[in-house]
C-alpha cells in the first residue's frame, strides 16, 4: 500500500511507523459472477466494478442479477427448500452452521483483509469485530437448529420457506450473518443480496458455502444495485423479507410487501443519542464518546450521533473528546495502527460533506481533527458540531459519517425528552455512575438497544433492533430466531 | 300504569369523556329487524385525531403503571362487565338479533376475556423477554415493552362485544393506549362498555372508542404519524391494502385482517410490543 496512506496523527504523538496487512493472503478472481444453485453463474445484467475506496483502484468485476436471474435464484432456493433443507433434521441443519462458524474462523485473516480491502474500514474492526462476531452468530444459530421448540412460539414451529435478504455495506459480512444464520437454523432458504460497494466478502462466503458443502440452492447470492434488491423483495415465490438499511427504502419496501402476507424484518436508520450526565466516570465516557460515532467511520445505524451532556460538564468533555479525538490515526484502512478508515464511498462522502455544510451553515460550531487526509480515495476527517440546536438538520437527520452532534441538558427530564425527540428509535446510551438512574432512564428512552457505560456492544445473543421508524423486529437471540419461524397459531401477519 | 322508558343517547368516548361527534353527524342503529334502536354517533376525521392525541397524552401514565395495577384494572373491568350482564345481553339481542342465551354466552366470554388478558399483565415479559449471555461481562436483558398508540379496526358484523373485548385487552395489557373503530352496524355495546371503562379505574384516554364508518376513518388513523400500531383485525372487508400502504409510511406495525371474532393469544398481546435490550458494564472484580 502506498507510503502517503499511512495513518498519521496530526500532533506527532506517538506515530509509527506503516504496518499495512499484507493482501497476498488474498486470491480474488478478476471477475465474480452470481452464486446460485451451489454454482458461481454469469449475471445477465451490465457488470460493475467494485473499488477500493482507500485508493479508488479496481479490485474485482462483479455480475449484476437481472430480475430474470433473480427468478432463478429464487426458483433455487425454493427447489432447494422444498426437496432438501425442509426435510433435513435440524441436528444436520446444525451441523453445516457449525462448519460454516469454523470455516469463517479459518478463514478469518482472509475474510478480515477482503473486508477492508472492499469497504474501507480499519482492519483492526474488521479483523477483531466484525469476522469474530460473524464466526459467532454463525456457532449461536447453529445450536439453535434442533432446538425450535424452545423459540417460544410452541412445540413443532415451523419455517417461512424463501427469504430475500438485503444487507447494507457498513458492515457487509457480518449483516450477511445476521441474516443467513438465523434463516438457516429455523430452516429457510435464502436469496442474500449484498450491498453494490461491497460484494466481495458475499462472494467469499459462497465459496464458504461450497466448501461446507452445503445442499445446493440452500444460499443464493445475487450481486447488484437497487433494482436487483427491489426485484428480490417484490418476488411473489418469496415468504420472508429482511432488510437492513435506510429508513427511505424500508418505507417502500413495507409498502411493497403489504398485502402480500410476506413476513418483514426491517432494521433501518437511528439518531442515537449517547447521555452523558455529571456523575458520569468521564474517562470512560470520553472513549465510549469516540467509539459510539467513529466506530467504523460513523457508517452505522445505531451510531451515537447526538452527544446529550450535561451543561455542568460541557466544556470538560468537549476539550476531553478533542484532545482525544487528535490522537486518532486515519489512513490505510489496511494499516494495523489505522483508528479511522476510508469513507465507503464517493456517494457517501458527498452526503457527510452536505450535511456538514448545513449544519455549520445552521450556526453550529464546526471542529475538525487535525489530521493528514490522504491525496486519493474517500475520506472524512472525525468532526464536532457544537452547540448544535434540536432543530438543526444535524440534529435530526442520519449523516451515517464521523460527524458527532452535541447539546446540552440540565436534567435527566430533559436528556430523556430530547433523547426521544426523533422520528427514529434504534439506540441509545447513558453514562452515569449512579445504578438507579441508569435503569430509571433507560426505562423510559424509547430505542430497542440501550447502551449503559458501554456503547456499540453487539452479540448473538443479544437482541437488536429499533422502535419506532427504525424498523420492526429483532435480530440476534431467541427473538431473532422467531422471526424465521411460524407457529400454527401465529397472529396471521402479526410483525 | 305503563312507565315512558327513558332511552339512551350513544355518544364516543374520547379522553374519558363522552362527547358528541364535532361534525353533529349521526346514523340510526337498527334492530336485525330493520326497526329504530338508536342514534349512534357518526365519528369524524377531527374526532379520530382527537382521540389520538387523548390516547398519546394517556399512553406514558399508563404505561409506566405498575404491571400488577394494569392487570387489576383489567380484572375490574370484568367485575363490572359481570354487574351489567343483563344490560348488555338484553341490547345485544336488540341490536345482533340473537338469542338470549347467545347473547348472555358472548358476555360471558367477553368478561372471561378480560380475565384471561388481566393475568397476563404481570406475565407476558417474563415469557418473551430474556436474560442474555453475551461474551463480555456485561449484564445482557431483553423485555418487551408497549409499542405506543394502537389504532384498532374492531370486527365487524357479528359478536360485537365480544369482537371489540378481543381486539381491546391485548392492545392494553402491555400499556398501550388505544382508538378504536367499533363495530359500525352495532356499535351499541362499544358504547356502553366504555361506561363500564370509564368507571373501572381505566385512566381517560387509555381507551378511545369511535363509532362511525371505518371506511371513512381508518385512513386517517393509519396515516396519522402519532400512531405507532394498526390492528385491521376488522379491515377485512376494507381497502385495507391501502391502510397498510399508508401505515408504512411511517413504518406502524401491522397486524393484518383476520375473520370473525380473533382467540385469545399471546401473540397478539407481543404483536403490540417492542423489545428492548439493555447492556451494562459489570466491574472486572
Amino acid at each position: 500500500m502506498a507510503k502517503d496512506l499511512a495513518p498519521t496523527s496530526a500532533t506527532g504523538f506517538l506515530d509509527y511507523a506503516p504496518a499495512p496487512e499484507s493482501t497476498s493472503i488474498l486470491h480474488l478472481q478478476k471477475s465474480y459472477g452470481l452464486f446460485i444453485d451451489g454454482a458461481f453463474v454469469r449475471g445477465h445484467g451490465t457488470p460493475f466494478a467494485s473499488v477500493s475506496p482507500a485508493t479508488e483502484k479496481h479490485i474485482a468485476e462483479i455480475a449484476t442479477a437481472t430480475p430474470k436471474d433473480v427468478d432463478v435464484a429464487v426458483a433455487a432456493a425454493r427447489r432447494a427448500y422444498d426437496k432438501t433443507w425442509s426435510k433435513l433434521s435440524g441436528a444436520d441443519r446444525g451441523k453445516y452452521l457449525f462448519r460454516i462458524a469454523r470455516l469463517v474462523q479459518e478463514r478469518a485473516r482472509e475474510l478480515a483483509v477482503a473486508e477492508s480491502l472492499d469497504n474501507g474500514k480499519p482492519i483492526k474492526e474488521s479483523r477483531d469485530v466484525d469476522v469474530p462476531l460473524v464466526a459467532a452468530w454463525f456457532f449461536y444459530y447453529a445450536g439453535w437448529a434442533d432446538k425450535l421448540d424452545h423459540a417460544g412460539l410452541g412445540a413443532n414451529p415451523r419455517a417461512l420457506g424463501v427469504a430475500a435478504q438485503v444487507i447494507p455495506w457498513n458492515f457487509p459480512l457480518l449483516m450477511l450473518a445476521w441474516k443467513i444464520a438465523p434463516a438457516l437454523a429455523a430452516g429457510n432458504t435464502v436469496v442474500l443480496k449484498p450491498a453494490e460497494t461491497t460484494s466481495l466478502t458475499a462472494l467469499l462466503f459462497a465459496e464458504i458455502v461450497q466448501q461446507a458443502e452445503l445442499p445446493n440452492g440452500v444460499v443464493n447470492i445475487v450481486t447488484g444495485a437497487g433494482e436487483t434488491g427491489a426485484a428480490l423483495v417484490r418476488h411473489p415465490d418469496v415468504n420472508k423479507v429482511a432488510f437492513t438499511g435506510s429508513t427511505a427504502v424500508g418505507r417502500e419496501i413495507a409498502k411493497a410487501v403489504a398485502g402480500t402476507g410476506k413476513k418483514v424484518t426491517l432494521e433501518l436508520g437511528g439518531k442515537a443519542a449517547n447521555i452523558v450526565f455529571d456523575d458520569a466516570p468521564i474517562d470512560q465516557a470520553v472513549e465510549g464518546i469516540v467509539n459510539g460515532i467513529f466506530f467504523n467511520q460513523g457508517h452505522v445505524c445505531c451510531a451515537g450521533s447526538r452527544l446529550l451532556v450535561q451543561e455542568s460538564i460541557h466544556d470538560e468533555v468537549v476539550d476531553r473528546l478533542k484532545t482525544r479525538l487528535a490522537t486518532l490515526r486515519l489512513g490505510d484502512p489496511l494499516d494495523k495502527n489505522t483508528d479511522i478508515g476510508a469513507i465507503n464511498s464517493r456517494e457517501q462522502l458527498e452526503r457527510i460533506r452536505e450535511l456538514s455544510d448545513i449544519g455549520e451553515a445552521e450556526g453550529a460550531e464546526r471542529w475538525t481533527a487535525p489530521c493528514v487526509i490522504p491525496e486519493n480515495g474517500f475520506w472524512f476527517a472525525p468532526t464536532i458540531f457544537d452547540h448544535v440546536s434540536t432543530s438543526s438538520r444535524i440534529a435530526r437527520e442520519e449523516i451515517f459519517g464521523p460527524v458527532l452532534s452535541v447539546l446540552t441538558f440540565r436534567t435527566p427530564a430533559e436528556a430523556i425528552a430530547k433523547a426521544n425527540n426523533t422520528p427514529y428509535g434504534l439506540s441509545a446510551g447513558i453514562w452515569s455512575d449512579k445504578g438507579s438512574k441508569i435503569l430509571a432512564v433507560a426505562d423510559k428512552l424509547r430505542a430497542g438497544v440501550i447502551w449503559a457505560n458501554t456503547f456499540n456492544r453487539f452479540d448473538p445473543a443479544s437482541p437488536f433492533g429499533g422502535y419506532k421508524e427504525s424498523g420492526y423486529g429483532r435480530e440476534g437471540g431467541r427473538q431473532g430466531l422467531a422471526a424465521y419461524l411460524q407457529a400454527g397459531t401465529a397472529l396471521k401477519g402479526a410483525k | 300504569m305503563s312507565r315512558l322508558a327513558v332511552p339512551k343517547t350513544y355518544k364516543l368516548y374520547i379522553g374519558g369523556a363522552f362527547p358528541r361527534s364535532e361534525s353533529g353527524r349521526t346514523y340510526e342503529i337498527t334492530t336485525a329487524k330493520g326497526a329504530f334502536l338508536a342514534n349512534a354517533a357518526q365519528a369524524s376525521r377531527k374526532d379520530a385525531r382527537d382521540a389520538v392525541v387523548a390516547a398519546r397524552a394517556a399512553q406514558a401514565g399508563w404505561a409506566n403503571a405498575t404491571a400488577y395495577n394494569r392487570g387489576q384494572v383489567l380484572y375490574r373491568i370484568a367485575e363490572l362487565l359481570e354487574g351489567r350482564h343483563a344490560q348488555f345481553v338484553d341490547e345485544l339481542r336488540a341490536s345482533e338479533g340473537v338469542s338470549a342465551a347467545a347473547a348472555a354466552r358472548q358476555v360471558d366470554d367477553a368478561i372471561d376475556t378480560w380475565v384471561w388478558y388481566a393475568g397476563w399483565a404481570d406475565k407476558y415479559v417474563q415469557v418473551a423477554g430474556s436474560g442474555n449471555p453475551v461474551a463480555g461481562p456485561y449484564f445482557n436483558l431483553s423485555v418487551p415493552e408497549p409499542t405506543g398508540v394502537v389504532a384498532i379496526v374492531a370486527p365487524q358484523g357479528a359478536s360485537s362485544l365480544l369482537g371489540l373485548v378481543s381486539v381491546l385487552a391485548p392492545a392494553l395489557v402491555s400499556g398501550n393506549s388505544v382508538v378504536v373503530v367499533a363495530d359500525q352496524a352495532h356499535p351499541l355495546s362499544a358504547i356502553s362498555l366504555a361506561e363500564v371503562l370509564a368507571t373501572s379505574d381505566v385512566p381517560g384516554g387509555v381507551v378511545n372508542i369511535l363509532t362511525g364508518s371505518p371506511a371513512e376513518i381508518a385512513p386517517w388513523l393509519a396515516a396519522h404519524a402519532d400512531v405507532n400500531a394498526l390492528d385491521l383485525t376488522g379491515a377485512g372487508e376494507l381497502e385495507w391494502v391501502e391502510l397498510q400502504i399508508a401505515a408504512a409510511d411511517t413504518l406502524k406495525r401491522v397486524v393484518e385482517p383476520e375473520p370473525g371474532v380473533p382467540g385469545r393469544s399471546l401473540d397478539r398481546i407481543l404483536a403490540f410490543t417492542e423489545t428492548k435490550t439493555v447492556w451494562h458494564t459489570k466491574a472486572l472484580i
